[in-house]
């Protein structure tokens, strides 16, 4: 039996951890009365459709992306800054680090098992958005919608990466707020960069700056206005998008993973 | 099987975790294998912090420790050892057999072992079988504490560590737990025990350990312990036919001698082994009528105390 249990690969435990986590998420009730909340936000659009005559389609997309992106982002921050302190301060991880599993290994199986939370619940919620266009008869729209919500999903799988962080060293409340913030921000990187240059203060520049780099640019994913009016996202875009997501999901990762494995567990 | 030298922790406290808190100073312990091994001590003597330490869950500020002669750094190590922490707390959305097959796959047990180990052992803690497939969030303290012995013993561990083992359990609870850990031993397992519960210590342990204050104060075999540390020796007389009262006067004249009564009689206490004779005259004289005369072996709980007091 020894051998069997020595053939446990880092592959298969990151598969129980994300696993476990995923379901965790599924039974707790919120995440279902989101998905319900959501498919009545849709109906909604239908409704408010129906008064701007002729922009139905367009009022679905925008109000269902936004919708999508906006509880995405609660899952993610709530979520997220939960994965590991709620572990901490209930004590189920003195069991868990008993086990055969390094800290590394821990955090990214839970982080996986969020994303994974936040795919399944990004999928049906762009399922809620293309039934409400299909409905409406934006035909061509309910297809090409899935590219902006492709950018959603990878801005949400950055957001978690940036609360995991957080949580790794400040107490939940503060990393939700310290999330959210970093967020906002990263929606105006740009609006950011072009005050620092603007400022005559060298010291204002290079903090601005500073921020710009240091900050996730999430510019790169906001493509909810182009895609109600049909739009698609290119592929360089979805590529170049995706690989900043690793990039930057792989040094934020990183950083929670040295802080933790240095962290005493009280 | 386990090796600990100069093991130190210090706790950070304040604002600015400046000021330190020394909850483990310089312990060293060697705990050999197959036997059951009771590391004792009174509140915040830092019996939980050894554990952690040895499970990583915290770091030690000095010292290291082995365990099947690898550092406790290294957690492929864990492959082979098991751990139920005081009061165990799991994920209460997961039902008893579920959280068993998630243990199981931490260790890469195939399903059908993990299957097998989880009605085996869930089977040997009393846990009934209409509970395997309740929420945790429903169990009491005692059932949780079943699980907590279960998922110790999911990789068939060759050393598990039990901090307050029979916490929260009840008097046939504890009486099970207590067969299945000698179990363990007779199966050539090492157990590495903490409990405030001295008599589950004294029926259990082959050899203890006593911390106070972070400070290791005794260690050794339980009985080779109460032997030495019972070397003023006290003998029990047990008269009938006389009253306390009536002795009392020619007892008080013997040094260390006490007098205590009983129903229908009283029980003296010497601790020189030649006043022996003197009570039997005492009790003769005044008409009473001997029971028993028996050495006191000094218990576990005086040894604790003794050790442990400031």
């Amino acid at each position: 039996m020894l051998t069997t249990q020595n053939n446990s690969n880092t592959y298969s435990k990151l598969l129980s951890i994300s696993k476990n986590t995923f379901r965790e998420a599924v039974r707790d009730r919120v995440l279902y009365n989101l998905i319900v909340f959501v498919l009545l936000i849709t109906a909604c659009a239908i409704f408010i459709g129906e008064l701007t005559a002729g922009k139905e389609a367009r009022t679905i997309v925008n109000f269902g992306l936004s919708a999508m992106l906006f509880f995405g982002v609660f899952i993610a921050i709530f979520v997220g800054v939960g994965l590991v302190s709620k572990e901490i301060e209930k004590r189920t991880l003195y069991t868990i680090f008993s086990k055969p599993i390094g800290r590394g290994e821990f955090i990214v199986g839970k982080y996986l098992g969020l994303c994974l939370t936040l795919f399944v619940n990004v999928f049906v919620m762009g399922l809620g958005v293309t039934l409400a266009l299909l409905f409406v008869g934006g035909g061509n729209l309910a297809f090409t919608v899935w590219g902006a919500i492709i950018l959603i999903f990878l801005e949400l799988t950055i957001i978690t990466a940036v609360a995991i962080l957080f949580s790794s060293f400040s107490s939940p409340a503060l990393s939700a707020l310290l999330t959210f913030f970093v967020f906002i921000i990263g929606h105006f990187s740009s609006s950011l960069r072009d005050f620092a240059e603007n400022l005559g203060s060298q010291f204002a520049k290079l903090f601005f700056g500073a921020i710009y780099y240091l900050l996730p640019n999430f510019s790169h994913f906001e493509f909810v206005t182009n895609a109600a009016n049909g739009s698609v996202p290119t592929f360089p875009l979805i590529g170049g998008s995706l690989a900043y997501a690793i990039v930057y999901i792989a040094i934020l990762l990183s950083i929670t993973i040295i802080i933790f494995n240095r962290r005493n567990l009280k | 099987m386990v090796e600990i030298e100069n093991l130190t922790k210090d706790y950070e406290k304040g604002f600015w975790k400046k000021k330190k808190i020394r909850a483990l100073d310089g312990l060293n312990l060697q705990v050999e294998g197959g036997q059951i091994f009771g590391f004792l001590g009174g509140n915040g003597a830092g019996k939980s912090t050894t554990i952690k330490l040895l499970m990583s869950i915290i770091f030690p500020t000095e010292g290291t420790a082995k365990i099947l002669g690898e550092d406790i750094s290294n957690t492929k190590m864990h492959s082979k050892i098991g751990y139920c922490p005081e009061n165990p707390y799991f994920y209460d959305y997961l039902k008893a057999s579920e959280l068993m097959n998630y243990f199981g796959e931490l260790f890469g047990l195939d399903s059908t072992e993990r299957k097998r180990k989880t009605e085996e052992l869930l089977t040997k803690v009393g846990l009934d079988e209409k509970d395997w497939n309740k929420q945790l969030r429903k169990f009491s303290k005692g059932m949780l504490q079943r699980v907590g012995l279960a998922q110790s013993l999911i990789n068939d561990p060759e050393i598990v560590f039990y901090d307050e083992p029979m916490s929260g359990l009840d008097p046939t609870g504890r009486r099970e737990i207590r067969e299945l850990i000698a179990e363990l031993r007779d199966k050539g397992k090492t157990v590495f025990m903490s409990s405030h519960i001295l008599s589950d210590i004294e029926a259990l342990c082959d050899n203890v350990a006593i911390l106070r204050k972070g400070k290791l104060v005794a260690t050794g075999n339980l009985q080779d312990l109460l032997n030495k540390s019972g070397e003023i020796q006290e003998f029990e007389i047990n008269v009938k036919g006389v009253t306390a009262k009536s002795l009392e006067n020619e007892i008080s004249k013997i040094s260390g001698a006490t007098i205590t009564a009983k129903p229908n009689g009283a029980n003296i206490h010497v601790t020189n082994e030649n006043d022996i004779e003197t009570v039997l005259q005492i009790n003769k004289k005044t008409g009473g009528n001997l029971v028993s005369i028996q050495p006191v072996k000094q218990s576990l709980e005086e040894l604790f105390v003794q050790e442990t007091k400031e």
